[in-house]
């Protein structure tokens, strides 16, 4: 998410799916795009009908593989390496769309002399402290003058510009690199650099598919960096066909980060506030997180009203609208470190829900022991699983475990009304289609009833710690008797409330240029505002597919019912078309507004011609042909200053565990990279010739996890726990197709059954023959018709310093063939082979 | 009027949402969790519950000329409501019928489960259902079988038996439905309509494919010989039928009868010869 947000200003998706049949040509790397989204890849197949060429880049060949037209082999875990040689490939063969570049880049600002890059410091950036793991990001600043401008060289020549940094940082990204790095043949490579290429620029676009291929590793965000540098040098962003799209592996995964499960956000991607900054009032959070220039300089208006969608008429200026009652962070609390800090003992009880860590958790063993250590646990779930379970696990004497469990049952998504978002932002309303079974409830009957309860709970209270929960504001009472009567609240109500509304006199919002920072106005979600516009409409619902092929009348895509996001910059700076064959929103001189078949993602009435004020705050700050409205300075950012933890441009390291030393740096792996060195989460060395071999995971079509394993129609399809593998290494192990393997880590051991296959094929790294496993993600002990070992218990958890992700693509293992030996629960045994 | 399938598997993306839709709309039990270890195929051939079948075809060898062949071909199999059908034929009870759209339908009530059927068929589809279980204790489909009780579940139960395949969903076609595979297929690789239109797009295909470089050809659209007849449920391939477990020259049954009894009664004759010869002296 910061690797897109930190380039373009948002960390969504920049296009949506049925775009990509627009492109001339696709590359899906990082995602298993068929299997994973089979029903988005019809898009993938209606482009490839219409010419475009389909590129898959992944360590397995898989069923995404298969419907290419080229198919390119990569080591698991360097992509960096890859899109590096990608970025070197178009800047020193002078592919990049210059004109593009020039105007919608800081390809031409001149970075400070104090900064030092990876090629200076043998894979290190300036500002590296070795004691602390961490980087002090002064020196990646831009250099200004006396009045705080930044200098450019729109010529791109400039030493310390953007643009020569970054063909320096590049330059020994060369064919040669790439092959001795990811194992691709070279003539591959440069196949794909040459496709690329050949289709972008003024007349043609590329799409980028990713998914958790990119983001699950300990460099996951500088991935998507490195594929943000791509394709703005190409001059892909904001443009029909181009983009990149990022593939979200639930259904509503995409809503929960907006309206966020995460721990340090607020809805709206507002920061949560947090006792380690200077953030203990609402001028002091503002004046933080309010940007001078840009669109976030709207951020009072976005935060105040949120204040007042959470706590009502109790929100005023004289109490800072409730600012003191939120919660502030003291750490990162998100779920890996939560759970060691259970395990230690420092975290009491725990919700889980929607999720099953048990069993799909990294180091789940350490997630099933650390419940152990709980005085509670609540999980809320439509059927029974490893995490609710785990004290009656395999070895475990239930009778030591005092944790309380409550287990309570779940309603599905088709027993429940709501919104889903997807993976092109697009908020879609779906009815009720039958009663929940027995007692089960919907999710939002548990809150609803658990504010409630709390609030009766403490109504007499007169201790001020306990006005947060009787301050906030909570009307969702429902319309229907027949609902109301069950105490399911309205969730209609929740959505109108995000939309927002005036407070005077609770008229909703038509959008969120309507929101106010006086308090005039509420909203739970400034993005998401504009889909009830008022009280009658509710835009989610809308299904109406007819008109320009954006069919803005289908559902409601954040921001502002958007499709393309910086689909300013389909349009060249004077405001015309790059391309008729492109076109897409571009400015109307005669009514002086931008137009087109998509909403502008841009101010309306701002004619290209506008200058850019640099002495202005907000919006004026940028020009009329400058884009990325979202970002400081209104361009793409191919170098980011600041906003990461890790580098301000890409860099390749080597997973924490690997089977090769770095061919490109002395710096072995992301020297930021947080690890958790403890006995209960065990690492192989960086390189181990105990476990000689790639571990990757993923999951497959047929599995999701404990919500298909009961389903027969779906374990008969892959009924077991299988692990993927080569015929050389195969042959080398006397491993035959259908034979139990046991696969080992430093962590842990599992058994599967090995598959056989020619898709797996071994690669030549840096001189030494490399074998790749690869494991589905979707298997754990519960008995149900589909069974297997959790691949979760081999992987311990290293984390990406930017967002905690885990490293669950990229893993070291050992092999062999046989069965592990121990006790397996009864209704396993009947039909073993 | 006639409809049938038209399955291109150049457009299939093997994620077996037909054989899921398939069983959940006509209420079929799984055939048992076995892995295969063959692809990513674990429910290996057409069964009587089994009336959809994705098929896996790995060829990742180098061929013959050094080139990485790097193709894993996807065919979603099917009945084929042949146009001369041996199961039709061979069904002594007049079970199976061709119903008013076209296709060759097994009436549950009036099969008797013989199995003579199960090996009429040229292409090994119908099958008998054995194990069939309304009461879902094995097959976790308690709340499936006990809402809908319908004729075929109650006569499978009371007879023990009877034969099974896809019923080009008869029944979702009475009301105007397209079948459920069909239905749920998202990349269109299953396509489901009028034959004659069917066949016209599938030639027009094979053109466009070959325009583009893939050499492609048609199974079934046309008469594929045996005395069989154009299929109902035709394929458009990338290599030889052979290679999706597809017989290269089936054969209909009863077009052996003629040289089956011509045989049999020259060997009667020749055994009446040998006995006249035998005999004649005594």
């Amino acid at each position: 998410m910061p690797g897109l947000g930190t380039s373009f200003g948002r960390g969504g998706a920049t296009v949506w799916v049925p775009d990509l049949e627009n492109a001339d040509c696709i590359l899906i790397e990082g995602s298993n795009f068929a299997e994973a989204h089979p029903v988005a890849f019809r898009f993938v197949m209606k482009a490839k009908e219409r010419g475009a060429t389909i590129i898959h880049v992944d360590p397995r060949f898989t069923r995404t593989s298969a419907l290419a037209d080229i198919y390119a082999p990569i080591r698991s875990g360097t992509d960096i390496a890859f899109l590096g040689g990608i970025v070197n490939y178009v800047i020193s063969h002078e592919k990049i769309f210059r004109e593009y570049v020039v105007a919608y880049t800081n390809a031409s600002f001149i970075v400070s002399d104090a900064y030092r890059d990876t090629e200076d410091l043998d894979g290190l950036f300036s500002g590296y402290d070795g004691a602390s793991r961490t980087y002090d990001t002064a020196s990646w600043a831009f250099e200004r003058d006396g009045q705080g401008v930044i200098a450019t060289d729109p010529t791109l020549t400039h030493p310390r510009s953007v643009y020569q940094i970054l063909k320096r940082h590049f330059a020994r990204y060369t064919p040669e690199m790439v092959e001795r790095t990811c194992g691709t043949p070279q003539a591959q490579f440069l196949q794909i650099a040459e496709t690329l290429a050949h289709n972008s620029g003024r007349e043609r676009t590329t799409a980028f598919a990713y998914a958790v291929g990119w983001t699950q590793h300990t460099a996951g965000v500088q991935f998507i960096r490195t594929a943000a540098i791509v394709q703005t040098l190409l001059g892909n962003m904001g443009r029909p066909g181009g983009g990149i799209m990022a593939l979200r592996g639930h259904a509503n995964i995409q809503g929960a980060t907006d309206v966020p499960t995460l721990y340090d956000l607020l809805p709206g991607y507002l920061p949560m506030p947090s006792a380690l900054r200077n953030e203990q009032t609402l001028a002091e959070y503002l004046k933080l997180n309010a940007k001078p220039t840009g669109w976030w300089a709207h951020t009072p208006k976005y935060m105040i009203s949120l204040l007042k969608a959470f706590y009502g008429e109790h929100a005023t200026p004289e109490n800072d609208y409730g600012y003191a009652y939120l919660p502030q962070l003291i750490g990162d609390h998100s779920m890996l470190p939560t759970t060691f800090a259970m395990k230690d003992g420092v975290v009491k009880g725990s919700f889980v829900i929607g999720q099953n860590p048990g069993a799909s958790g990294q180091n789940a063993e350490l997630v099933r022991s650390a419940m152990e250590r709980l005085d509670w646990l609540v999980n809320i779930d439509s059927y029974d699983n490893e995490t609710v379970s785990f004290w009656r696990r395999e070895g475990v004497d239930p009778s030591t475990i005092a944790t309380e469990v409550f287990f309570l049952p779940a309603a599905t998504v088709l027993e429940k009304e709501g919104t889903m978002v997807q993976t092109s932002r697009l908020l879609q309303w779906h009815d009720k289609a039958v009663e929940p079974a027995g007692d089960s409830k919907s999710d939002a009957w548990y809150f609803n009833w658990f504010m409630l309860r709390m609030k009766a709970l403490y109504a007499n209270s007169t201790d001020p710690k306990d006005l947060p929960i009787l301050h906030t504001a909570w009307n969702y009472e429902h319309d229907d008797p027949h609902e109301r009567v069950k105490g399911e609240p309205s969730v209609l109500k929740v959505l109108q409330e995000i939309n927002g509304y005036t407070v005077a006199d609770g008229a909703q919002v038509a959008g969120f240029s309507d929101l106010k920072d006086d308090g005039s106005t509420a909203s739970g979600c400034w993005i998401y505002s504009g889909v009830c516009p008022d009280k009658a409409t509710n835009r989610a619902r809308n299904r109406d597919a007819s008109g320009p092929y954006t069919a803005p009348n289908w559902g409601f895509a954040w921001p502002a019912n958007r499709r393309t996001l910086y689909n300013r910059a389909s349009a060249a700076p004077d405001g015309t078309p790059w391309s008729e064959r492109k076109k897409y929103v571009w400015w109307d001189a005669t009514r002086g507004e931008w137009t087109g078949i998509d909403v502008p993602d841009f101010p309306k009435t701002k004619a290209p011609s506008t200058p850019a004020n640099k002495h202005a705050t907000g919006m004026d700050f940028h020009g009329g042909a400058d884009p990325f409205i979202m970002n400081l300075d209104g361009v793409a950012q191919l170098f980011v200053p600041s906003g990461l933890k890790d580098a301000p441009i890409p860099a390749h390291y080597e997973p924490l565990q690997s089977v090769v030393e770095n061919p490109i740096y002395t710096q072995q792996s992301n020297p930021v990279l947080r690890e958790y060195v403890r006995k209960d989460n065990a690492y192989n060395k960086p390189v181990d010739a105990d476990y000689p071999y790639v571990l990757t995971t993923y999951r497959i079509t047929e599995m999701s996890g404990i919500m298909t394993r009961y389903v027969p129609w779906l374990a008969e399809l892959q009924p077991e726990a299988f692990a993927e593998i080569d015929p050389e290494l195969a042959v080398s192990k006397g491993i035959k197709s259908g034979d139990y393997v046991v696969i080992s880590t430093a962590l842990g051991e599992m058994e599967a059954r090995a598959l056989v296959s020619g898709r797996m094929r071994p690669l030549r790294v840096n001189g030494k023959r490399v074998h790749q496993i690869g494991i589905p993600y979707n298997y754990g002990s519960q008995v149900a018709f589909a069974r297997g070992d959790s691949v979760g218990d081999l992987i311990a958890i290293a984390l990406d310093p930017n967002v905690s992700i885990h490293e669950s693509k990229t893993l070291t293992c050992a092999i062999r063939k046989g069965r592990l030996l121990r006790r397996r629960p009864a209704s396993f045994a009947q039909d073993e082979m | 009027m006639a409809n049938g399938f038209f399955t291109d598997t150049t457009l299939c993306i093997g994620c077996k949402a037909c054989e899921v839709a398939c069983k959940q709309w006509n209420e079929l039990p799984s055939d048992g969790f076995v892995f295969t270890g063959e692809s990513y195929d674990n429910t290996s051939e057409l069964s009587g519950t089994t009336w959809r079948h994705v098929a896996f075809v790995e060829q990742m060898a180098i061929d013959h000329q050094g080139e990485l062949q790097d193709r894993w071909l996807m065919s979603s199999d099917v009945c084929k409501h042949c146009t001369n059908a041996g199961c039709h034929e061979a069904c002594p009870t007049g079970a199976i019928i061709r119903n008013e759209f076209g296709a060759v339908f097994i009436q549950p009530d009036v099969c008797n489960g013989c199995g003579y059927c199960v090996v009429s068929c040229p292409f090994g589809v119908v099958d008998l259902i054995e194990k069939f279980d309304p009461d879902g204790t094995h097959y976790n489909l308690a709340s499936l079988a006990t809402s809908r009780l319908d004729a075929r579940a109650t006569a499978v139960q009371q007879s023990g038996g009877v034969a099974g395949k896809c019923t080009l969903c008869y029944d979702r076609q009475r009301l105007g439905f397209v079948p459920a595979c069909a239905k749920a297929c998202p990349t269109e690789s299953i396509q489901f309509g009028d034959l004659d239109e069917l066949r016209e797009r599938a030639h027009a295909r094979v053109e466009r494919l070959s325009e583009r470089g893939v050499s492609a050809q048609l199974y079934g659209a046309d008469d594929v010989g045996g005395g069989i007849g154009a299929l109902n449920a035709f394929f458009l391939l990338t290599d030889r039928p052979e290679t999706y477990n597809l017989p290269a020259q089936p054969v209909l049954p009863s077009t052996r009868q003629p040289a089956g009894y011509t045989a049999a009664a020259v060997a009667a004759l020749g055994l009446a010869l040998a006995g006249w010869m035998i005999f004649r002296n005594a």
